[in-house]
């Protein structure tokens, strides 16, 4: 008669202990896949730490890339990442503002997605390919920084598009509506209301963009982006190098390069990259702060 | 203003079209254009990447010989072969291990992150995730040939770290986090009721998650899988740099192997242009582009149904 | 400015010569969405600066008459629309510049939308598109439709403050003011007062009282007693048909023509 209605019963406990197990178990699941960033940026930086000097940044490579710098190869990656984002982003926005204002609820708008879709998994060296077929060799630019930003910012179009649309959807239909019935026009609505307010999730996507860009190596490397170059490029039909296929380069394909060198060089990229994708994280948390309905 | 003149300018107005009017139309056909962009861009790729191939596919293919044959030696001048079977064997062991080591290691974080973390560690970790699905994949290779290269040799005794484990391992963590985002949307797309009603029954926190969430989760979950395989299919530079150089099909995990992406990109530099094995390069493009465009395809029609709803 | 129309309070009884012009006509109008059948058969005249209620249950057809009114059907895909719709004797089907008849009819919905920019830019938005630049007359007009909404006291020091972030009543009258800024010749209120409180729908009854003069307002509401307050003829839709029309005072008082109406009115449903 004395005995307690809600004292844990032994099938309670052993519950309450496989769920701690499995807590546990899914927790180390999670960590593991965690560390390997830290870890990696760790190594980075232990390796190739002593090679980061402003020297490093600003100068040319030297005896064979050896030794020396990495500018050429920064310089060459901003001009590609630059003029990629003036193609692809105009595109994106254009493509997300129909999607998201425009676009019918039928088939052909399904078709649409699925492009987007597929187009973002086409495999990197496909991308190449295309981009030697079409801007190398068809449109004839040559091997150039317009071959390779093309490709490029095709490549990286998906990400603008589905960044934008979902910071356009993300304003509530009633304001749209209530611009509609005052007699104002689809566009002037987009202009005033709809627009302002998803400019910051599209900046946060381009952000992103910017940084995939940046650390792509497949497209540019039969496009644009050469080995070795000993000018910095002077308009969007030179030839140019790039950060990402650099590390590639002195990884790979030169001989004789000192142990820390490559560590350097991957120091540096991913530096960029990560800085990058932390601001649009950043933003994103920033914006998420400041409602304005 | 009176009444009727009013009413008349108001009948002029409802005849004028202004400035307005117009640029709403002109805005309305640029963002079509955009719209269709993405369409246009993937049937250009097609088109472009099959133009380069075509010649190699009408004139010089043996269908048989390119599926079947391990032999991929396309420079031998007097009797060229085309055989990537070696290859795919080389895409698909690389693929493989790197699903058996992402597949258990994405859910499982899935889980933590959707389940079990709270607030600010979920935050934090998804965040971190977002990090690692940031780094580039060159720097992945990198780190293949200059970490992963060495610490293989020296804990298993092999003589080669480059390999289908080395290349597996690090396309795995490559492919994981947007498993994990993919399946973290699938987990999350199972209505609370069924979780409430389960643990209403008494049911503790992991039967809920097995025997409710996962079951219900499993075409989205699915989905995450497949994009992962089409992310491995088509990852160039980690592979190129981290399975060493040998065609061949493997037979262990320490064999090195080459990929259908890295022999384009090993190989392309050094053809010339309209050449067989120019044009044989670009049709393994063709070869990638239809598989990728497959997985994706099923891919999408299965993960659909959970980020719409 | 015409005299307020003198509106035969006798259904059937109408003398020609007083009567105001006909501001918007409906015939045999018929909405449908798809398979589903919302409104048939509505015929009916709306006469200038006359206050027209419309009451009814809900799912009776009111807010699709009103979207078909000022062409919103174009956006809501799968409407369908049939019959004649004429507004100051246009038919409105055929139009060459949709969005000028928009700019006349001011709609307020039931629930309140403050556009997420300043209360200034609220309701400078519509003389803004109209063209309207200059800072004096924006000011002037801002004032204006402010202070008839009831709004102006509580916000005139902070006209800054963003739209969206107000009070739910505050942002109803907001969008009674934004209403108002396109100086429309129809008002259209969709069940205005379910966000705002007894007072203050004191205060904006008052204010269409005296807005009537200036142009016409068509009020649906399920307050019947505010019908009864405000509207000079009153029509009674019921699952998408208009049962009946009348003069207020006729409705109210019992000689009316169809029992549902009675019901209705009594309270027996909706």
């Amino acid at each position: 008669m004395g005995s307690n209605l809600f004292a844990a019963t032994g099938l309670n406990r052993r519950n309450q202990r496989v769920q701690g197990l499995f807590h546990t178990l899914f927790g180390l699941m999670t960590l593991l896949l965690i560390t390997p960033v830290l870890l990696i940026l760790g190594m980075l930086l232990y390796k190739g730490g002593g090679m980061l000097s402003m020297d490093f940044l600003l100068t040319y490579p030297k005896d064979g890339m050896t030794a020396g710098g990495l500018l050429p190869a920064l310089v060459g990656t901003i001009w590609l990442v630059s003029v990629a984002l003036l193609v692809s982003v105009p595109i994106g926005v254009a493509a997300a503002i129909y999607l998201s204002e425009y676009a019918p609820n039928n088939w052909f708008t399904r078709i649409i997605n699925l492009a987007i879709i597929n187009l973002a998994g086409v495999p990197s060296i496909v991308h190449a390919l295309f981009g030697v077929g079409a801007f190398v060799i068809f449109f004839g630019f040559g091997t150039s920084i317009l071959a390779a930003s093309l490709t490029l910012a095709i490549m990286t179009l998906p990400v603008v598009i589905v960044a934008t649309r979902e910071s356009l959807q993300a304003v509530p239909f009633a304001f749209r509506e209530a611009c509609w019935n005052m007699g104002a026009t689809r566009w002037q609505t987009i202009r005033r209301v709809v627009l302002p307010n998803a400019v910051s999730g599209i900046l946060t996507g381009i952000i992103l963009e910017v940084s995939r860009t940046t650390g792509e190596t497949a497209p540019v490397m039969f496009t644009g982006a050469v080995f070795f170059t000993p000018f910095l490029p002077q308009s969007v039909f030179d030839q140019t190098m790039a950060m990402s296929l650099h590390l590639f380069v002195v990884t790979t394909q030169v001989p004789g390069v000192p142990g820390e060198l490559p560590f350097g060089v991957a120091l540096v990229l991913i530096g960029m990259v990560l800085v990058m994708n932390s601001l649009s994280i950043a933003f994103r948390m920033y914006l998420r702060s400041r409602k304005k309905w | 203003m009176t009444v009727q003149a009013g009413a008349r300018s108001a009948a002029a107005d409802f005849d004028r079209r202004n400035a307005d009017w117009y640029i709403d139309k002109l805005v309305q056909t640029l963002v079509f254009i955009g719209g269709i962009s993405a369409i246009v861009f993937v049937l250009g790729i097609f088109v472009f990447v099959t133009k380069e191939g075509i010649g190699f596919i009408i004139d010089t293919i043996d269908f048989k010989e390119f599926f079947t044959s391990p032999y991929w030696e396309p420079s031998d001048e007097d009797a060229p072969e085309y055989g990537i079977l070696a290859l795919v064997a080389g895409t698909a062991s690389v693929t493989g291990l790197a699903m058996v080591v992402a597949i258990p290691f994405s859910l499982g974080a899935a889980i933590f992150i959707g389940e079990f973390a709270g607030g600010k560690t979920r935050e934090v970790l998804k965040v971190l995730v977002e990090l690692l699905a940031a780094i580039p994949s060159v720097v992945w290779g990198f780190i293949g040939l200059t970490i992963m290269n060495p610490l293989i040799i020296e804990w298993f005794h092999v003589p080669v770290g480059l390999n289908v484990l080395n290349a597996g391992i690090i396309l795995g963590l490559m492919a994981a986090p947007i498993m994990t985002s993919i399946s973290e949307d699938a987990l999350k797309a199972v209505p609370d009721r069924y979780r409430e009603a389960a643990e209403a029954m008494g049911a503790t926190r992991w039967q809920v998650i097995f025997k409710v969430v996962l079951p219900a989760a499993k075409n989205g979950l699915l989905g995450a899988v497949l994009l992962g395989v089409a992310r491995g299919f088509g990852e160039t530079m980690a592979v190129l740099m981290a399975t060493g150089h040998s065609v061949n099909i493997p037979h262990s995990l320490f064999d090195s192997v080459r990929a259908l992406t890295a022999t384009i990109a090993a190989e392309l530099g050094e053809t010339a242009q309209g050449s067989d094995h120019y044009q044989a390069l670009f049709t393994i493009g063709i070869f990638l582009f239809l598989i990728t465009f497959l997985i994706n395809l099923s891919a999408d029609l299965i993960v659909r149904g959970i980020r719409k709803g | 400015m015409v005299a307020p129309a003198e509106i035969s309070l006798e259904i059937g009884a109408e003398s020609e010569a007083t009567l105001a012009p006909v501001k918007l006509s409906v015939e045999d109008l018929k909405i449908s969405y798809g398979n589903t059948l919302a409104l048939e058969g509505v015929s009916l005249q709306i006469r200038e600066n006359e206050i027209f209620g419309i009451i009814g249950p809900a799912n009776a057809g009111k807010t699709s008459f009103l979207k078909a009114i000022n062409r919103m059907d174009l956006f809501t895909s799968g409407m369908k629309v049939e019959g004649e719709i004429r507004f100051n004797d246009r038919d409105i089907r055929r139009l060459n510049n949709v969005y000028a008849l928009r700019r006349r009819i001011g709609v307020v919905f039931p629930l309140p939308v403050g556009l997420p920019m300043t209360v200034y830019d609220n309701v400078a938005l519509a003389p803004r598109l109209r063209g309207i630049k200059s800072k004096r007359e924006l000011d002037i007009i801002v004032e204006r439709c402010l202070m008839r909404a009831a709004l102006w006291d509580e916000v005139k020091d902070r006209l800054d403050a963003l739209g969206s972030l107000l009070s739910g009543g505050q942002q109803q009258r907001l969008t009674i003011a934004r209403a108002l800024s396109q100086e429309p010749e129809l008002l259209v209120l969709d069940e205005f007062s379910i966000a705002v409180d007894p007072v203050t729908t004191m205060r904006i009854e008052d204010v269409l009282k005296e807005l009537r003069r200036e142009m016409t307002i068509i009020l649906v509401t399920n307050l019947v007693q505010q019908a009864r307050r405000l509207a000079d003829r009153t029509a009674f839709f019921l699952e998408g048909r208009c049962v009946e029309i009348g003069g207020t005072e006729d409705l109210f008082t019992g000689t009316v023509q169809d029992q549902q109406t009675h019901d209705y009115i009594e309270g027996r449903f909706g």
